[in-house]
């Protein structure tokens, strides 16, 4: 560094349009926490965004090793996006061992920063680095910026009374500050989320906001990077009010919102497992929407509370992810031959087993459509994004109770954690769906169906309704039956119920010319990816389309007519073909493409596009 | 409704119009009656009633009572109730499960429902046998029991429901048996005058699979000397002429006279007692006790549930759904 050289306030602003951001560091350098405000502050600037946080499993996997390497992707722009990005612009490194698992998916030409504090022979040997990335010529071809951001903090915090452990802790915040101040951003959020996240603490909001302002001061007085971005905000996104929603914070409110449009109390039966557990957590907050949380002994009593609070008068509900969906599939079937309403909401994580808690996969598919013993119809909704979450929750709670039926809404880790803005819904369009309890015994019949083959529901403690009803067999009247054509007809009746509800579902919209060579179909959280691959395609000339699934049991009406107007269906998902094994057993004439993928990270967009491309080839 | 409760209930009204059945002389027939008498004679509205049941010859008992039932699945009987009684405080809810439902595939349950104390009552068909599927030995037969599934005899412990409930922090543990409907009656009255989860243990006869296997116990000639009766406010005495006695002591209870007996107070907060007399049976030549062994008050897990949505409803207004929608930090576009 020479005098000579400009400082950083006196280099120009540059405007771009969008960037990919990864922060990445230790399990416990609070890189989520940074992820977030970071998040939060370009949502409130107006940028759309996304995100993809990446952690471990373990809270606190061994220090400064590859395991215990936490991440933060966002991508934030001035114009409509889908994805939070493929390869991060800017990566921030706060160990080698986050260097070391990181570098590879940063741009050729990418920007790195790098905590040099965290690069000393120890470091580098819990990151099993034999050679010192910083010297070996490993970053040849990226901008190396290197800080050492443990020693800039400690002198920002010189005058602090913590304890040099406690000012190193936060040495995020003067990183996130750097960030700010690369890229424009305002500090008053994150200054008023400290105050408020350590009110009792007033030490630690002064040491946070003083490195927070540290790290921002210190790009503009040094000349670290070789100017100031602006990302400007969005006139792309619908006019609207916005604010920013991850995945599950969505569905729980879309719970709360689906009960109250049935004129229901919410009962959750849950028990804790990542990454559905923020359901839980924040049900139990919204108690004051007269929410009842009941956090079980095990996830088998977890479901079966909600069956029996559903059978009490209530809306029962229940949330995990899929070892949790595998223990709960006898009660499922027990609510299926009761037919009694419940939504079950299965954040999918990657499998078999207990797999790989924090990573996302789609693969809980056939097992929520098909995985219980006897035939056991029942509907399967997908959440594709966080902003659709709270609707097609509310969706769920409607089929639940309309029909008589647990529904399963199925979301990934990737929705349950990912954010982006949400543009909030005019609740005045929302109609409700108030259940209606049968308290008139004339004519009455436990099992009698009406138009769409859904029962009556009786409340018990209605005087003179009283009625028995089991997981056994039962005849019209509900009584038990071992009657060979009544178990023939009651089967029929009940599968013929859950097609019913295609017929109150749209057929979904299609992207792009409605025939061709080739139709790109997707459900659940590929949408985003799905959907920018697919522009990314056109650019290159292929005429593609692209189709995407929120109701994927029952199928909605009219594919079988639009898949026919298509040479190729390709379906990209992340497990080994469920959805095509779906689609070729139920709609067989037509050509469809397997493309899994199964690393536990979501597909990048030049996947998709070069995919599309080479079938398009030939 | 007027009309059913100024009417005087007979047990005809809580007979569903479903034929019963369980095995001729089953213990079952007897408790049923038992249940639907003491619903009667206490003028239960059968319209607040509602059983609830796992698996098992024992849970078919729904069916037969004209109130509401839910017949569920193995073992998880306790997690509905718990949903039901939750959901609906109002409800007045019985269980009714066996030995293998309560003790075996759903005994994670059980001792959640004990230590959760819900205003619900269990009854729990203790025959030591699996009657429904014919005849294998349960976690409650004792060691050595020669049955289909173990033909050399059976190698593992047993349970003792009484010891296993307090074990749970039962707050309310009773015993009975299915030939003696006066004695099961006061049990019945005194579970439901508990506020919190009363446990009942009935030893029910299988007369199929386990015949008699309680006569060295209960049956007529030996009973008096073969049972005691814990009476609260009354000193543990057994024998035709009540002149054996029973007493705690370091080496756990021993025989006494009749003047050093203990005087029985299930009260007591320490289930120590209780818990010494549960076990009584498994030790040579020891009466099998019958009766109250624990009743204290704790907190009621439903009406704690609720109180905390109240008391959020109460500080912070009843929830619209605007303010849950449009909350946080929120930006205009366009």
């Amino acid at each position: 560094m020479t005098t000579t050289q400009p400082s950083g306030a006196e280099l120009p602003l540059q405007q771009i349009d969008r960037v990919v951001i990864r922060f990445a560091g230790d399990s416990g350098d609070g890189m989520q926490i940074t992820g977030n405000q970071f998040t939060l502050t370009s949502a409130l600037v107006g940028n759309d965004l996304a995100t993809l946080p990446d952690f471990p499993a373990e809270i606190r996997a061994p220090v400064g090793t590859r395991p215990g390497v936490s991440g933060f992707q966002i991508q934030f722009s001035s114009s409509d996006i889908h994805t939070p990005g493929d390869a991060p612009d800017v990566l921030i490194a706060m160990n080698p061992a986050a260097l070391a698992v990181n570098i590879k998916d940063l741009k050729s030409g990418g920007t790195v920063v790098v905590n040099t504090g965290n690069f000393k022979d120890t470091d580098l040997k819990k990151a099993k680095c034999d050679t010192n990335p910083l010297e070996d010529g490993s970053l040849d071809g990226y901008r190396v910026i290197p800080i050492d951001i443990n020693a800039r903090v400690l002198e920002a915090l010189a005058d602090s009374e913590l304890s040099t452990k406690d000012k190193a802790r936060c040495k995020n915040f003067y990183t996130l500050g750097l960030m700010y101040w690369v890229y424009s951003r305002p500090l008053e959020p994150t200054m008023n989320w400290l105050a408020d996240k350590f009110a009792k603490k007033p030490e630690l909001v002064d040491a946070n906001q003083t490195a927070l302002q540290a790290g921002y001061n210190a790009g503009d007085i040094q000349e670290l990077f070789q100017g100031q971005y602006s990302v400007p905000k969005t006139e792309e996104l619908p006019a609207g009010e916005y604010r920013n929603i991850m995945g599950n914070q969505a569905v729980a409110m879309g719970l709360v919102a689906g009960a109250q449009l049935a004129h229901l109390k919410p009962v959750l039966g849950s028990y804790p497992i990542t990454p559905a557990s923020t359901i839980l957590e924040e049900l139990a907050a919204f108690k004051h929407y007269g929410v009842v949380t009941i956090q079980a002994e095990d996830e088998i009593a977890a479901i079966c509370a909600a069956i029996g609070a559903s059978f009490a008068g209530c809306l029962g509900i229940t949330s995990t992810s899929g070892p949790g969906m595998a223990l709960k599939g006898e009660a499922m079937g027990l609510a299926i031959s009761t037919e009694l309403p419940l939504v079950i909401v299965d954040i999918q994580r990657a499998g078999p087993s207990t797999g790989m808690p924090t990573k996302v996969e789609q693969s809980d598919l056939l097992m929520a459509v098909f995985g219980r013993n006897g035939d056991a119809p029942m509907p399967v909704i997908a959440i594709s994004r966080p902003s659709d979450a709270f609707e097609l929750t509310i969706e769920a709670c409607r089929i639940a109770v309309q029909y008589m039926t647990p529904v399963i809404l199925l979301s990934d880790n990737f929705i349950a954690n990912g954010a982006e803005p949400w543009c909030l819904p005019d609740l005045s369009t929302f109609k409700d769906f108030p259940v209606t309890f049968t308290t008139e015994k004339e004519g009455h019949q436990t099992y009698q169906r009406n138009e769409i083959g859904s029962r009556p529901w009786v409340k018990p403690g209605t005087p003179g309704m009283e009625f028995r009803i089991g997981g056994l067999e039962k005849s019209t009247d509900g009584n038990i039956s071992y009657d060979a054509d009544n178990h023939q007809s009651m089967t029929e009746q009940r599968f013929q119920k859950v097609a019913n509800v295609a017929n109150s579902v749209p057929t979904p919209a299609i992207d792009g010319p409605d025939s061709g060579d080739l139709l790109v179909l997707g459900w659940g959280s590929t949408v985003g990816i799905l959907t920018q691959g697919v522009i990314d395609a056109r650019k290159d000339g292929a005429n593609v389309s692209r189709i995407h699934l929120t109701h994927v049991w029952p199928l909605p009406n009219g594919l079988d007519e639009i898949f026919g107007r298509f040479k190729a269906i390709l379906v990209p998902e992340m497990n080994m073909g469920q959805m095509t094994r779906l689609l070729r057993s139920e709609l067989p004439s037509h050509n469809f493409i397997s493309y899994p993928k199964v690393t536990g990270q979501p597909f990048l967009t030049t996947e998709i596009a070069g995919k599309i491309k080479d079938i398009l080839k030939g | 409704m007027t009309e059913t409760i100024t009417k005087k209930l007979t047990r005809k009204d809580f007979q569903s119009d479903q034929e019963v059945r369980w095995c001729p002389g089953c213990g079952d027939y007897a408790i049923l009656a038992a249940v639907q008498k003491y619903m009667a004679d206490t003028g239960t509205d059968p319209a607040n009633t509602v059983f609830v049941s796992g698996i098992g010859c024992s849970s078919r008992f729904p069916y037969y009572m004209n109130t509401y039932g839910f017949h569920t699945i193995h073992g998880r009987a306790p997690a509905v109730a718990t949903g039901v009684k939750t959901a609906n405080p109002e409800l007045d809810v019985w269980l009714v499960t066996g030995d293998g439902d309560a003790l075996s595939i759903g005994g994670n349950h059980l001792a959640h429902i004990l230590r959760r104390n819900l205003n619900v009552n269990i009854l729990l068909f203790n025959n030591e046998i699996y009657g429904l599927t014919k005849g294998q030995y349960s976690p409650t037969s004792p060691v050595g029991t020669r049955k289909k599934s173990t033909p050399m005899g059976s190698i593992d412990r047993p349970f003792n429901p009484i010891s296993f409930a307090l074990g749970a922090n039962a707050t309310f543990a009773a015993r009975t048996i299915d030939i003696d409907a006066k004695h099961m009656a006061s049990i019945f009255a005194a579970a439901a005058a508990h506020k919190g989860t009363s446990f009942i243990e009935i030893m029910q006869n299988c007369v199929i699979f386990n015949k008699d296997f309680y006569n060295d116990t209960v049956s007529k000639p030996v009973r008096a000397d073969m049972t005691v009766t814990l009476t609260p406010g009354e000193k543990v005495l057994y024998g035709k002429d009540k002149d054996k006695g029973l007493k705690i002591t370091k080496d756990g209870v021993v025989k006494c006279s009749a003047e050093e007996a203990d005087v029985w107070d299930p009260t007591n907060e320490s289930a120590g007692a209780a818990f010494a007399y549960s076990y009584l049976d498994s030790q040579p030549d020891m009466p099998q006790p019958l009766g109250v062994f624990r009743a204290v008050e704790s907190t009621i897990y439903e009406e704690g549930v609720n109180a905390q949505v109240e008391d959020a409803i109460a500080k912070k207004g009843a929830g619209e759904l605007k303010d849950l929608v449009y909350a946080g930090e929120r930006w205009k576009i366009g």
